[in-house]
Parts: C-alpha cells; sequence; structure tokens
C-alpha cells in the first residue's frame, strides 16, 4: 500500500534521512521505533508532504506522491496524528474534529464518523464547545486521533501517541489503535519510543538509528531480539 | 459637553479607518508573522483607483450614491487583486527564508508602489470628489458629526460584523484561525494553507481599500503619500491592541482615535502624535504584548 524507497531528506543542509526504506501492506500495524533524533518524526512529515524528501520515490496505493503537497496527500488518504497533539488551542473541540474533516464534502459521511469517533471517546462529546487548548493531555491526544480519523483516512501514521500520558491513558490510546485497525481495516503506521507498547500492538517493526532502517522484522521477533531488547526495551 | 461629543464622534470616525487598514496587518501577521508594510499602499491605491472611476462616472453624468458604490466595488476588486499579487511576488518565494527577508522585501515593495504611483500619477494633492450626500435626517448634528462620518462609522461597523461572522462560523474562516495557531498542523489536517494566506491577503487588502475611499471622500484629496501615515498609524493601532488578535486590532484603533481626538480636540493639533505615540510606548512597557495580546511562551 504504502512504499518508502530509497528517501533521503534535509532540513536545510542537515541530512535527517540517509535513504529509509519502508514498505506497508493494506491493513497491516507497522510500528517504526528508535531512538531521539534518529529521524522518525521526519519520516512521518515526508510522507505527509511537509518536509518533502530531497531524493527517492514515495508511492501511496500506486500513485507516486512524494512531489505532492500536504493537502493532496490528505486527500488520497494518508493523514496524521503529530507528535505533542498539536491541536488548535483556540478552536473548540468541535471545531478542531472539522478541520479533520475539512477536504470532505459528503454531508453523510462526515456525520457518521463523528458519531463514530464520539462513540469511541466519550468525553470529547461532553467538551465539544470547550477550546482544545483546555483539554487534558490524554484529552487532547484522543481529539488528535479523532481529528485525523475525520478526514476517513486509510494510512493513519501516528507520532508517538504516549507522549507524556499516564500508564492507564497509555493503554487506553493502544486499545483504541487496535480497535481502529481492526474495525476499519485502517492501515496503521506507528511512530514511538515506547517501544514495549508498540511492538505488542504491531505486527511488523522497523528499528531506525540516525536516519537509516537498521532492522527489519515480525514485531514479535525484534520483541525477542537481544539487540534491541538492550536497546529500546530496557531489559 | 457638545465639543465633549464632538471629539468623541472624531475620534470614532478616524478609529474607524485605522481599524479597517489595521485588521490587514493583524490577520497577516496572525497567519505569517509578517508585517506586511505595504498594506498601506492598498489603502492608498483604494483611493486612486476610486478618484479614477468616480471621476469617469460624474463625466458620464452619474451621481450620488451610485457613484460612491461602484467606485467603491472597483476599488475594492483593485486593491484585493493588489494584495494577492504582492503576496505572490513579494512574500511567497520567500516563505521559507529567515524572517528579516519577507520584512525587507515588505518594505522595498511600499516604496515601489509609493513610486509608481507618483510616477503613473502626480506628487501632488488631486481633489477628491465628496462621494457621500449629505443626508437631510443629518441636518441638525451636521455641525458636530457630518454624513460622510456616519457613513464612514457604519461602514467600518459593518464591515466589522460580516468579518465576525467570517472567521467565527464560516469554514474558511475556521481554517484561517487553525492556520494562524499552528500552520504546520493546518497543512496536516489537508487545509491548503497558501490558499488560505491568499484569502487572508485579499480580505485585508480588501478593508484597507474600503477605508480608503471613504476617507479620500471625507477629507476631498489625496497623493500618493497617504498610504505611508495611514499605514503607520494602523500599524501602531494594531501593536497597541496586540497584534495578531482581530479585536484588538479594533479597539486599539478605537483608542488611539480617540487619543488623538481628545489630544488635539484639548491640547493642540501639533501634539496629536506626540500623544498617539506616547501611547504606545506607554502600552509597550506595561503590556508589550498588546491591549488583548497574549504572552506567547515559547517552547525550546
Amino acid at each position: 500500500m504504502l512504499k518508502i524507497d530509497n528517501i533521503k531528506t534535509f532540513y536545510g543542509n542537515i541530512q535527517a534521512l540517509k535513504g529509509v526504506t519502508i514498505e506497508v501492506s493494506e491493513g497491516e500495524v507497522i510500528t517504526l521505533i528508535g531512538a531521539n533524533g534518529a529521524g522518525k518524526t521526519t519520516t512521518l512529515m515526508s510522507i505527509s508532504g511537509v518536509v518533502p524528501p530531497r531524493s527517492g520515490e514515495i508511492t501511496f496505493q500506486g500513485e507516486k506522491i512524494h512531489k505532492k503537497s500536504p493537502d493532496e496527500i490528505v486527500k488520497l488518504g494518508i493523514s496524521q496524528v503529530p507528535e505533542g497533539r498539536r491541536i488548535f488551542p483556540g478552536l473548540s473541540v468541535m471545531e478542531n474534529l472539522e478541520m479533520g474533516a475539512f477536504l470532505r464534502t459528503d454531508k453523510a459521511g462526515i456525520k457518521e464518523d463523528l458519531d463514530y469517533v464520539l462513540d469511541l471517546f466519550p468525553i470529547l462529546a461532553e467538551r465539544k464547545s470547550q477550546a482544545g487548548g483546555t483539554l487534558s493531555g490524554g484529552e487532547q491526544q484522543m481529539l488528535a486521533i479523532s481529528r485525523a480519523l475525520m478526514a476517513k483516512p486509510k494510512l493513519l501514521l501516528l507520532d508517538e501517541p504516549s507522549l507524556g500520558l499516564a500508564p492507564l491513558i497509555v493503554k487506553r490510546i493502544f486499545d483504541i489503535i487496535t480497535k481502529i485497525n481492526q474495525e476499519h481495516n485502517t492501515t496503521i503506521f506507528l511512530v514511538e519510543q515506547n517501544a514495549n507498547m508498540a511492538l505488542q500492538v504491531a505486527h511488523r517493526g522497523y528499528v531506525m538509528e540516525n536516519g537509516m532502517i537498521t532492522l527489519v522484522d515480525d514485531a514479535k521477533k525484534l520483541a525477542a531480539n537481544e539487540e534491541v531488547k538492550k536497546a529500546y526495551l530496557g531489559i | 459637553m457638545e465639543y465633549f461629543f464632538e471629539l468623541f464622534l472624531g475620534g470614532l470616525t478616524r478609529g474607524s479607518i485605522y481599524a479597517l487598514i489595521a485588521l490587514g496587518y493583524t490577520m497577516v501577521y496572525g497567519i505569517i508573522e509578517l508585517i506586511n508594510f505595504a498594506h498601506g499602499e492598498i489603502y492608498m491605491i483604494g483611493a486612486f483607483t476610486a478618484l479614477i472611476v468616480a471621476s469617469l462616472l460624474t463625466m458620464a453624468g452619474m451621481d450620488g450614491m451610485a457613484v460612491l458604490a461602484l467606485s467603491m466595488v472597483v476599488a475594492i476588486i483593485y486593491a484585493g487583486a493588489y494584495g494577492l499579487t504582492i503576496e505572490k511576488i513579494a512574500y511567497k518565494p520567500l516563505r521559507q527564508a529567515p524572517r528579516l527577508s519577507p520584512l525587507i522585501s515588505a518594505i522595498g515593495m511600499s516604496i515601489f508602489l509609493q513610486n509608481y504611483v507618483l510616477l503613473a500619477q502626480t506628487s501632488d494633492f488631486l481633489p477628491f470628489p465628496s462621494l457621500v450626500p449629505e443626508f437631510s435626517f443629518m441636518e441638525p448634528y451636521e455641525h458636530i458629526f457630518s454624513s460622510s462620518e456616519l457613513m464612514i462609522v457604519v461602514v467600518t461597523a459593518v464591515s466589522m460584523l460580516v468579518l465576525t461572522y467570517l472567521i467565527k462560523f464560516t469554514k474558511m474562516g475556521k481554517a484561517m484561525r487553525a492556520s494562524a495557531q499552528d500552520r504546520t498542523m493546518a497543512m496536516l489536517a489537508g487545509i491548503n494553507v497558501n490558499r488560505i494566506i491568499s484569502t487572508t491577503f485579499i480580505i485585508g487588502s480588501t478593508l484597507a481599500a474600503v477605508g480608503g475611499v471613504l476617507i479620500a471622500s471625507h477629507i476631498g484629496q489625496i497623493n500618493f503619500y497617504i498610504g505611508f501615515i495611514a499605514g503607520i498609524k494602523a500599524f501602531t493601532a494594531a501593536v497597541l491592541g496586540g497584534i495578531g488578535s482581530i479585536p484588538g486590532a479594533v479597539l486599539g484603533s478605537l483608542v488611539l482615535g480617540w487619543t488623538e481626538s481628545f489630544a488635539t480636540g484639548y491640547v493642540s493639533s501639533d501634539y496629536e502624535d506626540v500623544f498617539a505615540f506616547t501611547l504606545l510606548v506607554l502600552i509597550l512597557i506595561f503590556r508589550p504584548a498588546g491591549i488583548l495580546g497574549k504572552t506567547k511562551t515559547q517552547k525550546v
């Protein structure tokens, strides 16, 4: 479904990605783990078209997307829950959700998805006219995921959804991610530092170091891999 | 007491004009953090366009409100096109550049437009016809508040209401607010931020043109330099109210208008600017973000 082929991405003169190749099949949950500054967020931003790669190719459902603008990419069915949630602080919860569906015109479909996310996270219905900036961290993460779902994505990119959240909420978020994958057959690309959690929900995993992929394997095998254990699982 | 009212209403009129211009500064700043120094020139170009259209229409034998309405519409379209073009030529190519570059580009654009009008028209003051008819119901008050002042205040109030509706309730307005709050996230949500920025420039230019036409008709003369003066004042008003904040720009403009009006009336018209800028300095010392501005904590 998504094919990232040897992409190299730069911030000015600094090279963040030194030839990254990742493949994701339809219906899969894959995770990209790695230390701070390895290039995980950059990978997602390259897919979304915010920081386009300088060379290499990204193909989504047979269509080359590495030269497309972010809104065209969203339109094709890729939406992202960025690191730090990035809720629009001055917009109400409802308006934040509306912005997620910005490119859609099918009113009935939007209503249906709105009901779905409010059912997934009932707390958002309670907070619906509150400003996004006044929500707690966990609620903001729920809103960020809901906002991305409002675009009706075929591929959902999640950047560190567990960051800064209480363990109990992290567990809930991950349960929901699994649920979204199973109920909607939404393909999920999960970037995480919490490798433990990520490898539990993912089918396959990639390990990234210094802008390069160093390991690819089934999630279970990765979790059992001695090097991964030592470096990322703290065992 | 009547004198006080006269000054109050005079200040309200000034403030209204400042508000129409200040909104353009503050909205653009809100989205791309750029002080569009060429914005005052849009106001001036709006006035010149209206002068040309009004002269043509008058020659063709039209008069009254129709001339005002038509020249206003043409001025709006023309100014909107200028705003859009300026953004495309002077700012868009510099979107990724360091922040100083688009600022310098803005100053260059401002000087360019002034001199372009200077060469295309003249450096002298040109008489501008009074486009607002004298309403008969205003006659008893004409000595403290003229018909054209009333027109300025009413048109400004209506413009503010329309703008508020646009920004609060339409999808485009919500996308504008979203882009101002987090541009990258707006892109990730599928909002075409470039289009939003263009729309912002068009709206700001439209409002400035409305202000330009109204004030030119009220004062009765224009030249290529009026945009610079009005631009600086409106920019001051935007900063006073808190740059980036829309209600702030309106409030700042009114406060500035009243300060100038009362200073002129009770002290001396020579001190008008002294009071205006003293107020600015005081506000910036005690509330650096402006009256309604929020102090942004920057994450490192």
